[in-house]
């Protein structure tokens, strides 16, 4: 479970990220964070790992007190926080397995991280890993020789090789297509609900929000302004979120994505193995 | 003033403002050239330099046709001459690696204090010829291999740790961000963030020195460092020109040879 | 989850070469090379311990520099120096202008550009110090010399980079102004000029650094310049004053570098 209170965090530039920002994310939820561009989310989802550091508030993982670690503790925390990318961020020189084994680097010694020797049971997690996101094939390429969508799915991939008690998953369909990202949204929701994962996802595409996610939290220029269900999310709502604008073609496609979901998700799945 | 505005307006390459100051700076270039000039030549004695078309038809003359067979006791030198720049390529390397990574602005422990005595060791060792290295080597530990290797070596740290310190500042930070995300120590961070992106550069810049100090290595025989410059300073103190055309061609040889390796490697790599 | 068994051990493919046998022959090699070229090391140990305290003196000499006692030899060595580097600098970018254009494939006539380019590799291909020797025995001792030099060096350097920046220069403006009937000499001062000019600015100003460094080194074959005062310098084993030289020299270099860099930005 994750606990955030009163986080704030202000840039040495003066700028206000973050406003006095409090939630619970229980076992098991997957909450969509929605706001404009710069309302704070990539912030809020780094302070929850400290990537940034956060400048008053606190952040509770369980019973432990992220914001109150020293640098060497805090290193055990993040091994229990995977994280996913906007743009996948992998290591683009180094093979799919490299990238995947990197999710054990915070529980094994330096020389077994330098040397590739992990213990058995991590490479056979790291398989069984590239087997479920179906991409078992290309453990042995360089990770840069893989489309958008494979890249993501190691993205994925690595993150759960840290057998993560929390998913921070940061706009993971920024640079996908409209297909590839409902297929990696289904993927990361699905291994969400496979393993009772805790996970927020940052993302600015409220259609892919209300269709994947229980629970949506909206950021306005750090604070929040909503917190509830997707139904909940009206154009007013909207509007107190992104401003004025005619929201009803968001509605109408919403509904529209609806009807043939089922069908579609067919289709993608044996699709999915071949991408 | 009040017609001139009203008058159509005549179009000039530039305003008369900047086409003056652009004359004057001129105008200081040439003067400076002049002064210059004057001062450089003020001791030069011009009977030698009208004398040089002779001199240079004469030294000319003796330097054709080379002496072909002196190459049996160039094989050793050029022996010497490559392990210089070999070694004290690697020896550069060793010592640049960890001022780079001091002199990287992301990866530097400290900004204030170690990342200016990084950038310091980096400019002293580029200003500094390798020839001027080796002539104080040569002072210090004797003459011989050795001394080049070390002058070799300590240019070779300068060059190649800024490039590679460049190289690591325009690294892709998310990659980093990512791996520091999965709870890794600074360590892991470099050999699995940092090292991938930075690797091919690394390797293109080493070999590029490498090519570069064959060529130096060649000469530093002149101050005494070994290797074949030490036969080109033994043939010129006795005037033998044919041998100094000998080793003049297997210097050029060898140099062509040592681009066209690292220009094959370079290309392999990238 | 599957349930089908997962391999438990995994091994980095080789990064840099596939082949094994090539692998295994390649590291072998330079192995072999390594032990050889480390063996055939003829050190003599005794000299380089007795050499340690010299150096520790130069190190005292470097932090501890004496710029007073030799000052007139430095002072008229920097003078040679940086009168030799101004002056070859400017009629090496002089000459190196009219070869470059006449070295560039898209604007000379074929016989024009081979008689540039073998100019230009024949500058290249001999070092400063092979050319020092050789005008030092025709011209005699003296800045003159390396002056001549460093003028024939920042040929070879110049010729060659403006003739690679007039051949990639954008056909399209060449064109345009092409077909507005002008001649070749216009062409060359409105399509080329113009996109080269400030690139030929900030290659002479780097090869103005270059010279000046380059005119510390042909001192010691004899032709002038600070070269020839650290010579003697370190020949008689005063390292305070060899400090003071090498530290006017990276200073002056520092200070070049960086106008140098604040003139390119002001120029582009």
């Amino acid at each position: 479970m994750l606990r955030v209170t009163g986080l704030t965090k202000t840039y040495a530039t003066g700028d206000k990220a973050l406003a006095d920002v409090s939630f619970e994310v229980p076992e098991g939820q997957v909450v969509g964070l929605i706001g404009p561009s710069g309302a704070g989310k990539s912030t809020l989802i780094r302070c929850v790992n400290r990537l940034v550091e956060p400048t008053a508030g606190q952040v509770h993982l369980g019973d432990l007190e992220i914001t109150a670690l020293s640098r060497r503790e805090l290193r055990r925390a993040r091994r229990r926080i995977g994280m996913i990318f906007q743009e996948y961020a992998l290591v683009e020189r180094l093979t799919v397995m490299e990238n995947v084994l990197s999710g054990r680097l915070g529980y094994v010694p330096f020389w077994r991280s330098f040397t590739r020797r992990y213990p058995p049971g991590d490479v056979e997690k790291g398989f069984a890993l590239l087997d479920r996101v179906g991409l078992i094939q290309h453990a042995d390429k360089r990770a840069d020789a893989l489309s958008g969508g494979q890249r993501q799915r190691v993205g994925i991939a690595r993150a759960l090789e840290q057998d993560p008690e929390l998913l921070l998953i940061d706009e993971p369909t920024a640079s996908l297509d409209p297909k590839t990202s409902r297929q990696i949204m289904r993927l990361v929701v699905e291994i969400c609900q496979e393993r009772a994962l805790p996970a927020i996802i940052n993302i600015h595409d409220v259609v892919l929000a209300r269709q994947f996610t229980k629970r949506i939290i909206g950021l306005q220029a750090g604070s929040v302004v909503f917190d509830g269900s997707p139904e909940a999310l009206d154009e007013t709502v909207l509007t107190r979120i992104y401003g004025e604008e005619d929201w009803t073609a968001i509605r109408r496609r919403d509904g529209e994505d609806g009807e043939d979901d089922e069908d579609e998700r067919e289709r993608e799945e044996r699709l999915a193995g071949l991408v | 003033m009040a017609t001139a505005a009203e008058e159509k307006p005549v179009w000039r390459h530039r305003t008369t403002r900047a086409q003056l100051t652009l004359w004057a700076g001129w105008l200081c270039l040439v003067a400076l050239f002049v002064y210059c000039w004057q001062v450089m030549t003020a001791d030069t004695i011009w009977a030698f330099v009208a004398d040089a078309p002779r001199q240079a038809a004469d030294i000319g003359s003796r330097m054709f046709p080379p002496r072909w067979g002196y190459i049996n006791e160039l094989w050793l030198p050029l022996w010497d001459t490559i392990n210089i720049a070999t070694l004290g390529t690697l020896l550069g390397i060793l010592f640049a690696l960890p001022v780079a990574f001091m002199a990287a602005r992301n990866t530097t422990p400290s900004v204030m204090f170690v990342r200016p005595v990084a950038l310091f060791i980096i400019v002293a060792s580029r200003s500094i010829n390798s020839l001027i290295w080796a002539l104080l080597l040569v002072s210090i530990i004797g003459p011989g291999v050795l001394a080049g290797i070390v002058a070799i070596g300590l240019r070779s740290i300068g060059f190649i740790a800024k490039l590679l310190y460049e190289a690591i500042e325009e690294i892709d930070e998310t990659q980093v961000e990512a791996v520091t995300a999965t709870g890794a120590g600074a360590a892991q961070v470099v050999d699995y963030a940092i090292v991938p992106q930075v690797l091919p550069a690394f390797f293109g810049i080493s070999v590029f020195r490498w090519d570069i100090n064959i060529r130096e290595s060649t000469i530093l025989g002149l101050v005494g460092a070994g290797g074949i410059g030490l036969q080109l300073q033994a043939s010129l103190n006795v005037l033998a020109w044919p041998q100094v055309t000998l080793i003049f061609v297997v210097i050029l040889a060898t140099v062509v040879v040592s681009e066209w390796v690292s220009a094959k490697v370079r290309h392999a790599i990238i | 989850m599957s349930d089908t068994a997962h391999p438990r051990v995994w091994r980095r493919p080789p990064v840099l070469i596939r082949d094994r046998r090539w692998r295994y022959a390649i590291y072998g090699g330079a192995l072999v090379y390594l032990i050889a070229a480390v063996g055939s090391l003829e050190v003599n140990w005794v000299r380089v311990l007795e050499g340690l305290e010299r150096g520790w003196r130069f190190i005292q000499g470097f932090l501890a520099p004496d710029f007073t006692t030799r000052w007139t030899d430095i002072s008229q060595g920097l003078v040679e120096s940086l009168t030799m580097t101004v002056t070859s600098t400017v009629v090496g970018v002089l000459i190196s202008v009219p070869i470059g254009i006449g070295a560039a494939r898209n604007i000379a006539p074929r016989a024009v550009y081979l008689v540039c380019r073998s100019i230009i590799a024949v500058s290249r291909a001999l070092q400063e110090i092979i050319i020092a020797i050789l005008f030092v025995a025709m011209f005699g001792f003296g800045p003159f010399a390396g002056f001549l030099t460093l003028s024939f060096a920042t040929i070879g350097f110049l010729a060659k980079l403006l003739a690679e920046d007039i051949e990639d220069i954008d056909e399209a403006q060449a064109e345009a102004v092409r077909a507005t009937g002008a001649s070749w000499w216009q062409l060359v001062n409105y399509a080329i000029q113009p996109q080269v000019m400030p690139r030929l600015i900030g290659l002479s100003l780097y090869r103005l650094d270059i010279n000046f460094r380059e005119s510390a080194v042909i001192g010691i074959v004899g032709a002038g310049g600070i070269g020839a005062t650290l010579n003697t310098a370190i020949d008689r084993y005063e390292f305070d004053s060899a400090g003071a030289i090498l530290l006017i020299i990276i200073a002056i270099v520092m200070v070049a570098e960086y106008s140098s860099s604040y003139v390119r930005k002001w120029v582009q």
